[in-house]
């Protein structure tokens, strides 16, 4: 645009505007069936290569595609989960390239007029200074629409050959695209994420990315607010939301740094290195594909229908199916499920939100509110803290945990009955970490981390503490309040901890008046 | 969005006609793998295809002159399809083909809803989730000449279509 286009912008939008990135997802989610899409034999992982195989997966003459009534289900209770609209119609195409593990040399899709359009995937993170503030955006779902999957090719690059196994081949997949209203890698990270637990909580996929459940591929380009869009590069080979964010932030530094020198992006596909964070133009692309898309001859088109009563008479309920009986059956979803837990237990928006995304912990955390007399908030602390501080330091999950919920609902107990102070409590747990086969009972026994309750001794203690302080008496006693904590401390110092902190103060308060 | 050519099975009528006359009377779910793997193979359906794209190439050409397909357009689709048009008659005949589709334009499709194929308002069958097949491992790399250890094998990456010249050094002794 030159001058004039420079000149244009400055007074539309001020000066000129730094280059922000513009992130579209496709996310591929492999239907959880016990068949395929297309024939009856078994999805399954790490099976005998090859034994997962029809003859229609094989691509064998004389075959036909046979569609599953489950892997239709599965998309539309996905779309109804994401607001989209459900095409009452839906056609399936023929997508044609050539490759050894595509037998059929088409892939069987829904290019034209896919089974659900338009909805919306609301995401959050935890943003703000202190990463504690959740953050709610939002991102356009273009459409999702059934297709198969390819089988997998092992390359042998020792004996020049490619193996291949066709057991994944013909498996359903749900194919979810997005508009490009992402701008970096933390919120690809966290719309995945959400996707993930939304597709768990509905059961319609695992959403494994490591087990190839879920592969999401980053359509990355960079540009001014208010310009067109940049040329835009493909990113594959992304096997966690950690390294789509990775990936991501890369290739936009990548291309800010290609542009800023002078260069120009280049229309292509890469591929993530998880090892190095960078991502690397892949080579055997033939240029632009043309796949020659068809309507599939085999496949009259797909019909759902709103309610009983709209669907055609006397066809057996097996051959239909309905709207109306897939949204009874939409199970809790993630944001409703963060909603639930806040009003419940009266825990703060942040909490809610770790609780339900990491895996386990929110049905952790349940387990000890049962168990314990603590509240909720109290225990809410412990879990993000203490629980939560020390599985990250172990890189463990909370299914590793060594103290179960009820490990950790005792010593809440002990807390709560008196019979330890708070800050023994933590090194009771920082103990029953180590040696969990022991109960809290007996650590507190063997170590003698009881309540100091004799009162004559802990009046003796401040009375030492005091007496061997003058000094600080002194300051408390012309009004710096402040120094009585230190006081207390030395106090605690000298019954390790025991002593119940309330009872102290108040001793010193007296004392030092 | 290429256009969707009414009337397929008109279509395939055509194919039959102008396509190689020893395709008369055969139907796709006849063709053994053995013509399958013969290098004349040129299935109806692909016939159809490859008119469907020209059409998508060519819809704003007058109907009234002949159609010239580009060089560059064969090419494109010989290396897409994997058909091989071989000569000037080759071309011709496709050529032919696309001008006698082109009367399909003649008729007035307004207010007529496309259609993809004649059984389209048939009942879609759904299929119940049961593994009811699979498991026959043994037979089908038995159709294979080349496997390992229950792996088919194949060469890495697509080999690439060799030029038209070194096709036709290839070909110069083949019977067509």
């Amino acid at each position: 645009t030159g001058r004039t286009g420079d000149r244009t912008r400055n007074w539309l939008w001020g000066a000129p505007q730094e280059l922000v990135g513009v992130v579209g997802l496709e996310i591929h989610a492999q239907i959880h069936s016990n068949t395929k899409l297309f024939s009856g034999s078994r999805v399954g992982f790490q099976a005998p290569p090859n034994s997962l195989v029809s003859f229609f997966d094989a691509s064998l003459p004389g075959t036909l595609p046979v569609l599953n009534r489950r892997c239709v289900e599965a998309a539309v209770m996905t779309g109804l989960a994401l607001n989209c609209t459900i095409n009452r119609k839906s056609l399936f195409d023929r997508k044609h390239y050539f490759y050894a593990d595509l037998p059929a040399g088409y892939q069987i899709t829904q290019q034209r007029l896919p089974i659900a359009v338009d909805g919306t995937l609301t995401y959050s993170h935890l943003g703000g200074r202190k990463r504690n503030e959740v953050v709610t955006k939002s991102v356009r779902i273009k459409q999702i629409q059934l297709e198969q999957d390819s089988g997998k090719s092992l390359h042998n690059d020792y004996r020049n050959q490619t193996l291949i196994d066709l057991n994944r081949a013909g498996v359903g997949l749900m194919e979810l695209v997005m508009e490009p209203d992402m701008s970096c890698g933390e919120e690809a990270a966290a719309a995945v994420r959400e996707m993930q637990l939304i597709l768990q909580a509905l059961g319609t996929c695992q959403g494994n990315m490591a087990e190839g459940q879920l592969r999401v591929d980053a359509n990355v380009s960079i540009h001014r607010p208010g310009d067109h869009w940049g040329i835009r590069t493909e990113v594959k080979n992304i096997n966690s939301a950690r390294n789509l964010a990775r990936a991501i932030d890369y290739e936009i530094q990548r291309q800010m740094f290609v542009l800023e020198s002078g260069g120009t992006v280049q229309n292509e596909t890469r591929s993530f290195d998880g090892k190095t964070g960078h991502t690397i133009p892949m080579r055997d692309k033939e240029g632009l594909q043309d796949y020659r898309f068809m309507p599939e001859p085999n496949l009259p088109p797909l019909m759902v229908y709103e309610a009983c009563s709209t669907a055609p008479p006397g066809v057996a309920p097996s051959q239909v199916v309905v709207l109306e009986e897939v949204r009874e059956r939409l199970p809790e979803l993630p944001s409703v499920r963060r909603q639930r837990l806040v009003e419940t237990y009266g825990i703060l928006p942040e909490h809610s939100f770790t609780l339900v995304n990491e895996d386990g912990l929110m049905d952790y955390f349940e387990a000890v509110v049962r168990e314990t007399k603590a509240g909720p908030r109290k225990v809410i602390g412990w879990v993000m803290n203490e629980l939560q501080g020390l599985l990250h330091q172990q890189n463990l999950s909370v299914s590793q945990s060594p103290i179960s919920p009820q490990a950790l609902a005792q010593i809440l107990n002990l807390q709560e009955n008196g019979q330890i102070s708070s800050s023994i409590a933590k090194q009771v747990f920082q103990e029953l970490w180590k040696t969990p086969g022991k109960t809290a009972q007996q650590i507190v026994k063997e170590q003698d981390l009881g309540m100091v309750n004799d009162s004559t001794e802990i009046y003796r203690i401040c009375q030492k503490v005091v007496d061997s302080h003058p000094d600080q008496v002194q300051a408390i006693r012309s009004g710096n309040k402040k120094v009585l904590n230190k006081l207390m401390g030395l106090v605690q110092k000298e019954t390790k901890g025991r002593a119940d902190p309330v009872l102290v103060r108040a001793i010193l308060e007296q004392k030092t008046s | 969005m290429y256009v969707v050519v009414n009337y397929t099975r008109r279509l395939q009528t055509l194919a039959f006609n102008l396509g190689p006359s020893r395709y008369q009377g055969v139907t796709r779910a006849s063709i053994t793998s053995q013509d399958r793997k013969s290098k004349q193979n040129l299935s109806c359906f692909r016939w159809t295809h490859l008119i469907t794209l020209v059409h998508q190439y060519s819809t704003r050409i007058s109907n009234s002159k002949p159609c010239q397909v580009p060089v560059d357009l064969v090419d494109k689709l010989e290396r897409l399809a994997l058909v091989d048009f071989r000569n000037q008659e080759g071309l011709a005949c496709l050529e032919k083909a696309i001008r006698f589709a082109d009367q399909l334009h003649v008729v007035d499709t307004d207010g007529v809803d496309p259609m993809d194929s004649v059984l389209e308002e048939r009942a879609l069958y759904l299929r119940e989730d049961a593994v009811a097949e699979g498991d026959c491992a043994e037979e089908l790399l038995q159709l294979s000449k080349n496997t390992v250890e229950e792996y088919f094998v194949a060469p890495p990456g697509n080999i690439p279509l060799p030029k038209r010249e070194e096709r036709a050094a290839m070909f110069k002794h083949a019977e067509f």
